[in-house]
């Protein structure tokens, strides 16, 4: 008969080898038949009962797997991560509320019976001392839960109503003035485009973050894409040192990379080469300056019995949080101090009280801290080949038009308006008393004004004039394929009977949209700059801006150099001043032409840069997007940071009073849907366009669900309130104008 | 009156019904390469029909090449591949598909043909008056009788609830297309009704279809 303890850490025994096994994969093999034949030979002789001092062998046993253990975590690939944070062992977020705070109670649903069960939302609580005195610190904890009843957690894959309800709870505790910390245990969000939609919600969550007036505190286990950064916008950006945070997994990746058509699969090989060059890993984050620590787990990664590990967790949670709050408070030299203090890792924070509550002042400037963190990632991703002088000049300009534009905005602007309505009531009198005293002559003058005779027979024998005919010169571009002597099939032709087009109509006169149904078939990027805006007003800038390869993907600088020279730009984002009727605006147009308009670090710093410059200038801003397909996954964790880095700037930019329009033509997807597109209050789609988060393809792969045909198309978004309406291509410029217009307000800007 | 024994019998002497396959325009025909004589071809699949069915041919005009697949499972039992590269004109026969009945197609062609369907007038939910829908529960078999004018249905749409008479032939409800508490879109039918002189016969050909087809 075996001692019950002993009998228990051999069961403990066996679920470590289980997890060596699991993680590595068929790799160090040798290590693990070492450690199983141990533990068999252990368990056979306790059996036996030859085994005279049990504790003794046991405790040699476990020290063998520990060291074991150790010399493989030095071992340890990007893969390896991957399966560590999949693994069924590993901590969850139920773990951490047991071991890392005091209390706790759920309020955001309990096990199954919850809106969405993989998004665990509790309030708990910290005890921390002071000499004798105690105290208990509030935080509003978030994040997703993989295990603890993995059969309805959906492998931490949150719907898009988990995300409302994390956003719900986020302003829930800025309304009570306690800290935020999230858990970030995802390998992506639930694809689907249901209310609230899964990229609007997220949107929605990251432009709520951008501007909480809470401190929050990430933390990432699993980082994946999308998912993570619905809770990750945070004042301090944890991560564990075996997590990983990516743009997309790696078998995602690999099926991209490895062109996998549905159904099949992508090599082992690939999906190693891919997660190694993703640089996914907490180390990578850290340098790229994305994650502001590494939580250092025990080998192999943590698990539930690593209680030693919870302690530190803990540590590192209060300290971000207590050093958010210093950080905020305006005597530098306090401040400094005191964030040395907690920056020790010798400091006992147990016993070192710091209240969590904020002044207003204090909301103000931590807000403000956490948009200038993010503003100021990824500028080393980029190739910034600007002239000498256009940096200086891009550097020092704020210092010489902040002053102006403050005087001219926020001082003239204001009296101005005031002027104008005493010279309009003064210009009214006059005109008034003008009248009165050219009266008598006007009726003198009227008695010999000489009338000249209508042509009626002109207008009986003409029907219309043909110089106003502007069929052939409606456009001021036309795309290529206009001079390709070709018939082409709509594809609602089966639905609707449409007839073949000519090709040179249909892409020249009828703009690419079909004359029996209505379809747009997708044009050229062009198409909208030269033909919506007015001649000659586009003034392109930062078109220096290159996008590169930050990463050294494998064989992705030619690809990037390719789409460079078909595209005749740097980047896939082209940014300009431009102007409809003298109504005068600044446009980010996301090209699908490049690369599937797919977005980097480059693309992101445009985009950005668009923004602020649309908020030094008050002119209103668009987002047109001809096209995107998410955010460029060979520059990894580069391109997934723009998604709440441009968020930031969007809100900046909107906070200030911008108007702030998007307008969607032929697919957009994903990422920028989920961030700084999704985010604007006014979205419009070009008909026959498509919206969504993830394609039908990927639906299907992540949850097993067919979607029926149009499931994307912008009548369906707009059905869904995702968007706000739908235009004709032909009615861009009208319907653009008549929006700036009725939105804008008289002075196109809304403030 | 109809005489369905005779109607089942020449259906079984053709249970199968012949898609003939014409272009749609003018245009230049190249068959599909795996198409010949005999092969078996499958219509539109997929959830919502959305996967287009088997290619047979490709027919070009002014540079455009348009495919023409099968739109029904069946057997090509003619092919027209003289046409092969040829320059044919709008409506010019392609391909026969032959297409064999299945027993619900059956089943379908002799009650429409027997049935008066009774149609929804408006997308609603439909329920039959109280003392119809007692006897419709009393019996397995069809004995409800319906004759013009008389009170059938319960319209009802959201908070509004209208009645409903029945218009056409005297006979016996022997079929119902509707369930409690689901919408049925305005035209789709609701009961259909046959003549009581008609009715064993439609039992016995309907039992004899449901034995016999394959």
């Amino acid at each position: 008969m075996i001692d019950n303890n002993i009998e228990k850490r051999i069961q403990a025994l066996h679920e470590r080898l289980i997890y060596l096994k699991d993680i590595f994969a068929g790799k160090h093999e040798d290590s693990a038949s070492l450690l199983e034949e141990r533990l068999e030979s252990f368990q056979q002789r306790m059996n036996a009962a030859f085994v005279f001092d049990p504790y003794t062998d046991m405790a040699a046993l476990e020290d063998l797997f520990s060291y074991v253990e150790r010399r493989l975590d030095n071992t340890i690939t990007p893969m390896d991560r991957v399966r560590i944070v999949r693994h069924p062992q590993r901590i969850c977020l139920r773990d951490i509320l047991e071991n890392v705070y005091d209390n706790y109670t759920e309020v955001g649903g309990q096990d199954e019976y919850s809106l969405d069960p993989s998004m665990l939302i509790a309030r708990a609580v910290i005890t921390r001392h002071r000499g004798k005195k105690t105290y208990q610190q509030s935080v509003m904890v978030i994040g997703q839960e993989k295990g603890h009843g993995a059969e309805y957690r959906n492998g931490g894959s949150v719907k898009p109503w988990g995300n409302a309800k994390a956003m719900h709870y986020m302003l829930v505790a800025e309304t009570e003035g306690i800290p935020i910390h999230t858990y970030v245990f995802t390998p992506g969000s639930y694809p689907i485009e249901d209310y609230p939609g899964a990229a609007q919600q997220i949107a929605r969550n990251l432009y709520g973050m951008a501007g909480l007036r809470v401190p929050v505190i990430a933390v990432f286990s699993e980082g994946g894409s999308g998912g993570a950064e619905a809770i990750s916008l945070a004042d301090r950006r944890l991560m564990l040192s075996h997590g990983y945070y990516s743009v997309i997994s790696p078998e995602g990746a690999a099926a991209i990379e490895g062109h996998i058509r549905p159904g099949q699969r992508a090599t082992t090989k690939l999906i190693e080469h891919c997660a190694s060059n993703l640089h996914i890993t907490a180390q990578d984050n850290l340098e790229f300056g994305y994650i502001d620590r590494v939580i250092q787990e025990p080998p192999l990664g943590a698990r539930p019995w690593h209680f030693e590990f919870f302690r530190l967790l803990r540590q590192e949670v209060i300290r971000a949080t207590d050093e958010v709050i210093i950080s905020t408070r305006s005597l530098p030299l306090l401040r400094g101090l005191a964030l040395k203090r907690h920056g020790s890792p010798k400091a006992d924070l147990e016993n070192l009280y710091i209240r969590w509550a904020l002044s207003g002042h204090s909301k103000k400037r931590l807000v403000d801290l956490r948009q200038k963190k993010f503003l100021g990632l990824s500028t080393s991703a980029i190739s910034d080949n600007r002239p000498w002088h256009t940096k200086m000049w891009a550097a020092c300009v704020d210092y010489v038009t902040q002053p102006w534009n403050s005087f001219k905005y926020d001082f003239y602007r204001k009296h101005q308006r005031k002027i104008k309505v005493i010279m309009e009531e003064v210009d009214n009198e006059w005109e008034s008393l003008k009248n009165k005293l050219w009266a008598p002559l006007g009726k003198v003058l009227q008695k010999f004004e000489v009338k000249k005779p209508e042509n009626y027979g002109e207008q009986l024998t003409t029907l219309s004039t043909w110089n106003h005919d502007t069929r052939i010169k409606r456009w001021k571009y036309l795309s290529p394929r206009y001079k390709i002597d070709q018939a082409v099939t709509c594809p609602n032709s089966a639905e609707y009977g449409c007839m073949d087009l000519w090709g040179p109509d249909l892409f020249g006169e009828f703009a690419g949209v079909c004359s029996y149904c209505g379809y747009h078939f997708p044009m050229e990027p062009e198409w909208v700059v030269q033909n919506v805006f007015d001649d000659g007003s586009v003034r392109e800038f930062n078109a220096e801006i290159e996008a590169r390869n930050p990463l050294n993907f494998p064989n992705f600088s030619e690809r990037i150099a390719k789409a460079q020279e078909k595209n005749g730009t740097r980047s896939g984002c082209k940014t300009f001043e431009a102007r409809i009727d003298d109504i005068r605006l600044v446009v980010a147009m996301l090209m699908g032409t490049f690369r599937g308009g797919s977005v980097g670090a480059a693309e992101g710093y445009k985009f950005m840069e668009a923004a602020n410059f649309a908020l030094k200038k008050r002119f209103p801003f668009l987002a047109y997007v001809h096209g995107t397909a998410g955010m460029r996954i060979q520059e990894g964790t580069h391109a997934l940071i723009q998604m709440p880095r441009c968020t930031v700037a969007v809100r900046r930019y909107i906070e200030a009073g911008g108007l702030y329009v998007v307008l969607y033509d032929t697919n957009s997807f994903a990422g920028p849907v989920a961030s700084f597109l999704g985010c604007s209050p006014y979205q419009f789609a070009v008909r026959s366009s498509n919206i969504g988060f993830a394609g039908p393809g990927v639906i299907k792969e992540t949850t097993g669900i067919d979607i029926p045909p149009k499931y994307h198309r912008s009548t369906q978004a707009l059905s869904r309130g995702h968007i706000q309406g739908i235009w004709d291509r032909r009615q861009i410029r009208t319907n653009l104008k008549q929006a700036l217009r009725t939105i804008g307000g008289r002075n196109l800007y809304y403030r | 009156m109809l005489n369905i024994t005779a109607l089942l019998e020449s259906i079984r002497e053709s249970p199968y019904r012949d898609n003939v396959v014409v272009a749609p325009h003018t245009g230049r025909l190249t068959f599909a390469s795996d198409i010949s004589l005999g092969q078996s071809v499958t219509g539109p699949t997929g959830l919502w029909k959305e996967k287009a069915g088997t290619l047979l041919a490709i027919l070009e005009r002014e540079r455009n090449p348009k495919p023409i697949t099968a739109l029904e499972k069946g057997e090509i039992c003619a092919l027209h591949s003289e046409l092969e590269g040829q320059f044919v004109q709008a409506g010019t026969a392609i391909a026969t598909i032959r297409h064999m009945l299945t027993r619900e197609e059956v089943e379908h062609i002799i009650l429409q043909q027997t049935l008066h369907l009774f149609a929804a007038p408006e997308r609603a939910k439909y329920y039959f008056i109280p003392e119809v829908d007692k006897k419709m529960h009393a019996s397995d078999e069809p004995s409800v009788k319906v004759h013009p004018g008389m009170e059938l249905f319960i319209m009802s749409r959201m908070k509004r609830e209208v009645h409903l008479n029945y218009t056409g032939p005297a006979g016996i409800i022997y079929a119902v297309y509707f369930k409690h508490n689901e919408n049925i879109d305005a035209g789709a039918p609701l009961v259909g009704i046959c003549t009581s002189e008609q009715l064993p016969e439609i039992q016995e050909v309907i039992a004899r279809i449901k034995t016999e087809w394959k």
